[in-house]
C-alpha cells in the first residue's frame, strides 16, 4: 500500500512537470497536494493514477476483458486531456469495484448519439461508437491520419464488418469492401491517396446511416443522383435534363439512376474495357427489344468478343447521362445529327451511310421487309443445299462401302 | 481393252495404292492437276480455314467457345485482322484465277474452258449423271461414267466461285462501309451482314460436312484423295473414277502425254499431315458451329 502510494506520487509529480493540456498547472498542483495529503486515495482519478495499474496493456478483468491502456497513446489522443472518471463515471475511489457501468459516449457526444438513433447501426450489439472509432483510449480527430475515420482509413474501418468474413456473410449482404477497393473510387483513395475520393461515408453518411430502402437515405433510389452529384455536379446536371433523370424526378422508380448503370460499389472507369463490355446488357435490362436487335448487328458481334471494345455501345450513340428522345434536335441520334455521330467512328460517313439501321430486325417482316426476305432467301438456300447434299452424301457413302465390301469379298479396301 | 488393263493392274498391285508408291512397281501415274492448280487449292483451303476459324466466332459471338477463343488469340482485334488478311489473300487468288480463265478462254481461245468435256461449265450430261448416280445409290441402275469433272466437283467449284463473289462483295462493303455507302443505300449494309454471315455459314457447313466426305472421306478415297496434293493419281484410280476421260484420252492418243511420276514418300507424308490438319480443323469448327445451335 505504501509502496503503491509512493510510486503514485512520484509518477504524478513527473507527469505534472510535463503536462501541457487543459487541466493546467494550477489544477495539477492542487491534485498533487491532495495526493500528498491522501496518499492511498484519488477522488479525481487522474489518468496517471489509474495508469499505475492499467498501463499494463495485457491487464484483464475478472470477465477476461482487456482493461489495459497504452498511456502515451492515450495522452496523445483526442481524449488525452480528460480524466478517466470523466467517462468511467462509476469509479469514485480506489480500489474500485470489479463491475463498472458501461461508458456512455453520449454524455458528451449527444448530437452524434441522436444521429445514431434510428440508423442501421442503432441496435448494434457491438459498442456502436468504438466499432468504428476504435479503442476509446486511442481516438484521434478525423483529420488525423491515425484516426479510424480518417478518409483514407474509412473503407478499411467499415470493411471490418462489410468485408469478406464479416456482416456480409452473417447477414447475407454482398461483401462490399472487395468491390470498393477495385472501383475507381477505391483506386483514387488507395493508390492516389485522394482525400476527396468518395469513401463509404461520402455516400452513406456517418452516424445517421439509413437503409437504401428508406426514402430519407442518400442512397435511396431517387436521392442517388443528388448524392453522386455532390461531387459529380455537371454529370448530375446533364442527367437531370435527360429522359432518365426526368423520369426519376417524376417518381418513376424504374428509370435508372447512377448506380443502375455504374453499380454502387464496384464502379469502373467508363472507358475501361470491362465497363464497356458490361454496359450494353445493363441498358438491355429495360430496353430488351433494342438490345436484342443490337445483338444481331456487327457492333455487338465485334463487341462481344474479348479485347475489342471500341465498337459502338448504346451510350456511344445515344449519349450517357443526358439521353434525349430521338425526336429532340439535340439528340445525337436525331437524323440531322447522325452523320456527325456515326462519323465519330466511321470517318467519311455520309447521308447514305447513316441510313444503316443499327437496330434492324430481319425477323420483322413489317419493319424491315427487304431484310426479312433476304434472310428468308438465304436461309432457304442454306437449308435446301445442305439437306439435298446431306442425303446425297449419306446414300453415296453407304452405297460405295457396300460395293467395296461386296467386290473385295468382305475385306473392303480402296476403289470399289 | 480397259478391262484387261484393270486386271493387269489389279494383279500386279494387290495392296492398296498408297503402300505401292514406295515400291518399284510398273504402275503408271497420270497428272490430273498442275502445280498452279494445286497451289491454288492450297491457298484456297488455308485461307478458307482461316476465314472460317475467325468468322465463326463473330457469327456466334454470344457462345462461350467464341469468347474463349477470341480472348485466347488476343481478342477481337486479332480475329478481325486475321480475317481481313485471309480475305485479301483469297481475293488475290480469286483474281488470278479469273484472269487465267480470261486469258486462256477469251484471249487465247483455248478449247475446253467454257464448254466441252474438260469444262467446269455444267451440261446436260451432269444433270443425267446426278439422277443416275442417285439411282445407283439406291440400287436402281448402273453407276454413271464420269468425265474429267463430275457434277459434284463442278458444284463445288461454282459454289466456291459464287460464294467468293457474294461473301467477298458483302465483306468488302462492310469493311469499307462509308465508301460503299456512296453507291449503296444504308440498309444494304444491314443486308451485307446477313448475306455475308449466312453465305459464309453455308460455305463452312458445305465444305466441312459435304466436300470433305464427297472428295476425301468417302470409301473410294478414304481417308484422303491425294491427287489434289500430289497432282498425280494411279492408272487404276484414274480409270475407276473417270473412265470416260481415260477412254477419251486413249482415243485421242494423248494418254501418254499425261504420264507423270509416282509421288515421293515425303510428298505423301507431307500431304497427309497437311490434309489431316485441315480436316481436323474443319471438323472441329463444324462441331463448334453445330454446338452453337444446339447447346
Amino acid at each position: 500500500m505504501l509502496e503503491a502510494a509512493t510510486i503514485s506520487v512520484i509518477s504524478l509529480t513527473r507527469r505534472a512537470l510535463t503536462r501541457r493540456t487543459l487541466a493546467g498547472s494550477i489544477g495539477t498542483a492542487a491534485i498533487l497536494a491532495l495526493a500528498l495529503a491522501l496518499p492511498a486515495r484519488s477522488l479525481h482519478a487522474q489518468a496517471t493514477d489509474c495508469l499505475a495499474c492499467h498501463s499494463d496493456t495485457t491487464m484483464q478483468d475478472a470477465a477476461g476483458h482487456n482493461v489495459g491502456v497504452d498511456g502515451p497513446k492515450f495522452h496523445s489522443s483526442i481524449h488525452g486531456s480528460l480524466d478517466c472518471n470523466n467517462c468511467h463515471t462509476s469509479i469514485k475511489d480506489y480500489p474500485h469495484p470489479d463491475k463498472q457501468t458501461p461508458v456512455d459516449c453520449k454524455s458528451c457526444h449527444a448530437d452524434e448519439a441522436s444521429s445514431l438513433t434510428g440508423s442501421v447501426h442503432a441496435n448494434s450489439k457491438e459498442h456502436p461508437c468504438t466499432s468504428c472509432h476504435g479503442d476509446a483510449h486511442s481516438i484521434f480527430p478525423k483529420a488525423d491520419s491515425r484516426s479510424a475515420v480518417y478518409p483514407l482509413n474509412v473503407p478499411a474501418t467499415c470493411g471490418k464488418c462489410h468485408g469478406n468474413n464479416g456482416m456480409g456473410q452473417k447477414h447475407g449482404l454482398p461483401s462490399i469492401l472487395p468491390q470498393y477497393v477495385d472501383s475507381i473510387h477505391g483506386f483514387a483513395l488507395s493508390k492516389e491517396g485522394l482525400l476527396v475520393a468518395a469513401n463509404c461515408q461520402s455516400c452513406h453518411g456517418s452516424h445517421h446511416i439509413l437503409s437504401h430502402s428508406n426514402p430519407e437515405s442518400p442512397t435511396y433510389k431517387t436521392n442517388i443522383p443528388k448524392t453522386c452529384g455532390s461531387c459529380h455536379a455537371k454529370i448530375n446536371d446533364d442527367y437531370m435534363t435527360g429522359v432518365h433523370g426526368k423520369a426519376v424526378a417524376n417518381g418513376n422508380l424504374k428509370a435508372p439512376v447512377c448506380s443502375d448503370c455504374h453499380t454502387a460499389h464496384a464502379i469502373l472507369q467508363p472507358t475501361e474495357a470491362a465497363f464497356r463490355s458490361q454496359s450494353t446488357p445493363i441498358c438491355g435490362n429495360c430496353h430488351k427489344e433494342k438490345f436484342s436487335t443490337y445483338r444481331d448487328t456487327f457492333h455487338s458481334q465485334l463487341g462481344s468478343l474479348g479485347g475489342y471494345v471500341e465498337t459502338a455501345r448504346c451510350w456511344d450513340c445515344h449519349g450517357a447521362h443526358g439521353i434525349l428522345p430521338t425526336a429532340d434536335p439535340n439528340s445525337p441520334v436525331n437524323p440531322a445529327n447522325l452523320v456527325k455521330t456515326c462519323g465519330r467512328c466511321h470517318a467519311g460517313a455520309n447521308a447514305s451511310f447513316v441510313k444503316y439501321q443499327p437496330h434492324a430486325n430481319a425477323r420483322d417482316r413489317k419493319l424491315n421487309p427487304a431484310l426479312y426476305f433476304i434472310r428468308l432467301f438465304m436461309n432457304l438456300l442454306l437449308a435446301s443445299v445442305l439437306i439435298f447434299f446431306m442425303i446425297h452424301t449419306i446414300l453415296w457413302v453407304i452405297r460405295a462401302r457396300y460395293n467395296q465390301v461386296k467386290s473385295k469379298a468382305g475385306n473392303g479396301g480402296n476403289h470399289a | 481393252m480397259p478391262d484387261s488393263v484393270q486386271a493387269q493392274v489389279t494383279m500386279s498391285q494387290p495392296a492398296p495404292v498408297e503402300t505401292n508408291l514406295t515400291q518399284t512397281s510398273p504402275a503408271r501415274w497420270f497428272r490430273r492437276f498442275t502445280a498452279e492448280q494445286r497451289t491454288m487449292h492450297a491457298v484456297l483451303f488455308s485461307t478458307f480455314l482461316g476465314l472460317a476459324a475467325t468468322g465463326l466466332p463473330m457469327r456466334f459471338s454470344e457462345s462461350l467457345w467464341a469468347r474463349k477463343f477470341a480472348t485466347g488469340v488476343g481478342g477481337f482485334g486479332a480475329i478481325l485482322f486475321f480475317h481481313k488478311l485471309c480475305a485479301i489473300v483469297l481475293t488475290i487468288a480469286f483474281l488470278i484465277h479469273v484472269k487465267e480463265i480470261f486469258t486462256r478462254g477469251i484471249l487465247k481461245r483455248e478449247k475446253g474452258i467454257f464448254w466441252g468435256a474438260t469444262s467446269m461449265v455444267a451440261n446436260w450430261k451432269d444433270a443425267k449423271d446426278l439422277v443416275n448416280h442417285m439411282r445407283w445409290f439406291v440400287g436402281l441402275g448402273k453407276r454413271p461414267q464420269f468425265e474429267r469433272y463430275a457434277y459434284w466437283e463442278k458444284f463445288d467449284y461454282w459454289a466456291v466461285f459464287w460464294g467468293m463473289i457474294v461473301i467477298g462483295f458483302s465483306g468488302y462493303a462492310m469493311w469499307f462501309a462509308p465508301f460503299f455507302a456512296h453507291f449503296l443505300p444504308g440498309w444494304a449494309l444491314n443486308a451485307a451482314l446477313i448475306i455475308h454471315s449466312e453465305e459464309g455459314l453455308l460455305a463452312i457447313l458445305f465444305i466441312f460436312a459435304i466436300h470433305f466426305v464427297n472428295t476425301h472421306l468417302r470409301p473410294d478415297s478414304f481417308p484422303m484423295d491425294m491427287v489434289i496434293f500430289t497432282g498425280v493419281e494411279s492408272e487404276e484410280e484414274f480409270k475407276h473414277k473417270r473412265p470416260l476421260e481415260y477412254e477419251r484420252m486413249q482415243k485421242e492418243g494423248k494418254l501418254e502425254s499425261r504420264l507423270g511420276e509416282a509421288p515421293q514418300t515425303w510428298q505423301l507424308n507431307f500431304s497427309r499431315v497437311v490434309g489431316a490438319i485441315a480436316i481436323f480443323i474443319g471438323l472441329t469448327l463444324l462441331v463448334l458451329t453445330l454446338s452453337a445451335y444446339f447447346i
